[in-house]
């Protein structure tokens, strides 16, 4: 554990600092972007390099998606959840799975004791997914699906629900998440080691790049990293450094750039300090698209285009007041929509405590809705371009996101710095700072550590209880599947899959074909698990 | 073998241990390294299971650790299953009286009935550090002065 200085050195008077701990002067005028070059650095909204959005109209043209994630309890409550909140307006859809189905584990498994259906939906078989998408016609809604270390299998599972309802592969529209590299970083929740997991992500790229032209194939995932503890800088650096690792990933397979980078997108956090996130989206933008362009020689301007989603942080909601956390969100999904985002997810007032309740979900969208229809904020794009702090704090984020690029890049590239644990340090330095901060008080945290009401004052939150006895349900219809399907041609299909992961073909042909088959996502994930082996984390602090 | 007996020499000769544990498949592993790195500067022994523990394990760990304290974080929404079950192989190892706490997202109720079945204390999210490191100490040396 590295040294912690005893005392954090706090603010002296009259300074501030971003949340990310940038400092800031009391204003900013023309000498703060005296090297700014408008073409260069700016470009109208839709021009290279895109740090006012990449769209020339942005929501004028079109508002961005709002999606809400969503996913509990059994694939029919999750169902009913989706008629519910397509029919309140919402346009896309996000399902959120269950632990043990991210980790690979069938729901009778003895480690997903207690853990079914609480965190997400449960997802065993292709029969769930059918369950979870009833009445739901895959070609006319976009589905994002929140899965890394399984993503191949979830992904082979919609295809075969499409394949069911009659809609071919190249008619699917969602979004994978299948960023397996912030798992080890952030997240934790891997199941391969890093190199055969990164050869996964790189087969779904390659089978969605000939079969699935509206399928967004990874989901570059800052949210994550963010949420555990990392500053928006951080973010924003590991971010791109694991989006260059999967672009070069499928170079050395051979694709080609202009067919698979337009199909990559982001996924970031929004958090509490308003600029500096603004700032972080508009960065990314501009150095990804000066990374495609310029360091791989992309040609076509839709590999040039960093496109994300947002969801607002997590981490900043409070269990004290919650109703407060409203206001936070209604903050954060500001300065999303400010900064350009794609689609977004604003989070529940009763989130710290458990998953939304219906009701706290409805109110989340309605701040979106409220924003993008009441506040006229969505009539100009980008309206702070051009600002002095913006664009100072713009060149400060990619200046310092920049560094640690080049830092993790001298190490040997993100899975080398993984390996050092030097990602994995670098949030937890950072978590642990903020910490100190929000006890010592120096960071207020309203309703927590000032402004406080007594516990006796507190409104209760009403809060999503999950079926106690959902986890039984389960495992009974699971071993109902187990009986009733064809077992011969499911040992036929795994052990095709395994040959195939032996040689090193692209599995997805086979994953199909054990969905298919009704083989069970344990099953498929325990026969590549005896090919890959299983990744564990050097438990350091 | 008795676990209580091993826990010699007197409680203050030695620092106070703790098991920061990570229990069930989540793998939020923020709060506990934060608390984990708190208790440390308070000048406490840290013994960080890893993630992905089962209930016996951790169990086991904090007997063979020998620590004063257990200190479960979850964030799954598992802890109506999985800490009852840590308590349960707690008392069967014969360290029934090591204090547990648990941390994470825990509705009120939940911890409340946690409370009933032998847990010491629930922190939920937004809990002082400072009250966490305090609570874990006094739970550890319940005749020191506070």
């Amino acid at each position: 554990m590295a040294a912690v200085p005893a005392r954090l050195e706090g603010p002296r008077a009259g300074e501030a600092r971003t949340l990310s701990g940038l400092p800031l002067k009391t204003f900013y005028g023309p000498d703060d972007v005296a090297d700014l070059d408008y073409a260069r650095d700016l470009g109208d909204p839709g021009s290279y390099p895109f740090t006012r959005g990449i769209h020339g109209t942005m929501y004028r043209g079109r508002l961005w998606t709002m999606r809400q994630f969503a996913g509990y309890g059994t694939a029919e409550e999750t169902n009913a959840r989706f008629h519910y909140l397509l029919e309140n307006g919402q346009t896309g859809l996000s399902v959120a799975f269950d632990l043990p189905t991210l980790l690979g584990y069938d729901s009778d498994h003895p480690r997903a004791r207690g853990e079914v259906g609480r965190e997400g939906v449960a997802v065993d078989s292709l029969a769930d997914m059918e369950r979870i998408f009833q009445g739901i016609p895959l070609d006319q809604v976009s589905t994002s699906m929140t899965i890394n270390g399984p993503a191949a299998i979830l992904m082979a599972m919609y295809v075969v629900v499409g394949e069911k309802q009659g809609v071919p592969p190249e008619r699917l529209s969602g979004t994978l998440q299948n960023d397996i590299l912030k798992e080890y970083i952030a997240q934790k929740e891997f199941i391969f080691p890093p190199e055969p997991s990164l050869k996964l992500v790189v087969d779904t790229i390659e089978f969605a790049t000939e079969h699935m032209p509206r399928w967004n194939t990874v989901s570059i995932s800052g949210y994550h990293i963010r949420e555990a503890g990392s500053t928006a800088v951080q973010e924003l650096a590991f971010t791109l450094a694991d989006g260059l690792t999967y672009v070069e990933a499928c170079l050395a397979r051979g694709l080609d750039i202009d067919r698979f980078a337009p199909r990559l997108s982001f996924f970031f956090n929004s958090h509490l300090d308003f600029f500096e996130e603004i700032a972080k989206f508009r960065a990314a933008r501009r150095m990804w698209a000066r990374f495609m362009r310029e360091r791989y020689g992309a040609r076509n301007p839709r590999s040039w285009m960093l496109r994300f989603h947002t969801q607002t942080a997590g981490c900043s909601l409070t269990a004290q007041q919650p109703e407060v956390n409203v206001v936070r969100v209604t903050l954060q999904a500001l300065a999303a929509v400010l900064g350009g985002t794609q689609s977004l997810h604003t989070n529940a007032l009763d989130e710290a405590l458990s998953l939304p309740t219906a009701e706290a979900a409805r109110l989340a969208l309605r701040t979106q809705q409220v924003i993008a229809e009441e506040s006229g904020v969505a009539n100009v794009a980008d309206p702070l371009g051009g600002s002095y702090f913006v664009e100072a704090l713009t060149d400060e984020m990619e200046r310092q996101a920049m560094a640690y690029i080049e830092r993790i890049e001298a190490m040997g590239g993100v899975i080398a710095a993984i390996r050092q644990g030097f990602l994995q340090r670098e949030i937890a330095e950072a978590a642990y700072r903020y910490q100190r901060e929000v006890a010592s008080g120096e960071r207020v945290v309203v309703g927590v550590n000032k402004y406080t009401i007594p516990p006796s004052e507190e409104r209760p939150v009403p809060i999503l209880r999950i079926d106690p006895d959902l986890e039984r349900k389960q495992v009974q219809r699971l071993q109902e599947l187990r009986r009733s399907r064809d077992d011969g041609r499911v040992r036929r299909a795994l052990t095709e899959l395994r040959r195939a992961a032996q040689r090193g073909d692209n599995v997805m042909p086979y994953l199909l074909e054990a969905v298919r088959a009704y083989a069970t996502l344990g099953e498929m994930v325990q026969t590549l698990k005896e090919v890959y082996g299983v990744y564990s984390e050097e438990a350091v602090l | 073998m008795s676990v209580a007996a091993e826990r010699a020499p007197a409680p203050s000769a030695r620092p106070i241990r703790v098991l920061a544990a990570k229990v069930g498949l989540d793998g939020h592993d923020r709060g506990i390294k934060v608390i984990a790195r708190a208790l440390r500067d308070a000048g406490m022994e840290v013994i960080y299971s890893g993630l992905f523990r089962t209930p016996e394990e951790v169990a086991a760990m904090a007997v063979d650790e020998d620590v004063d304290v257990v200190a479960i974080s979850i964030l799954s929404g598992a802890h109506n299953t999985l800490v009852p079950e840590v308590l349960g192989h707690l008392r069967r190892l014969g360290a029934g009286d090591v204090p547990v706490v648990v941390g994470g997202t825990i509705p009120p109720e939940d911890a409340a009935s946690l409370i009933r079945q032998g847990v010491r204390r629930v922190f939920g999210p937004g809990a002082d550090l400072g009250a966490i490191v305090e609570s874990i100490r006094s739970l550890a040396r319940p005749s020191a002065p506070a």
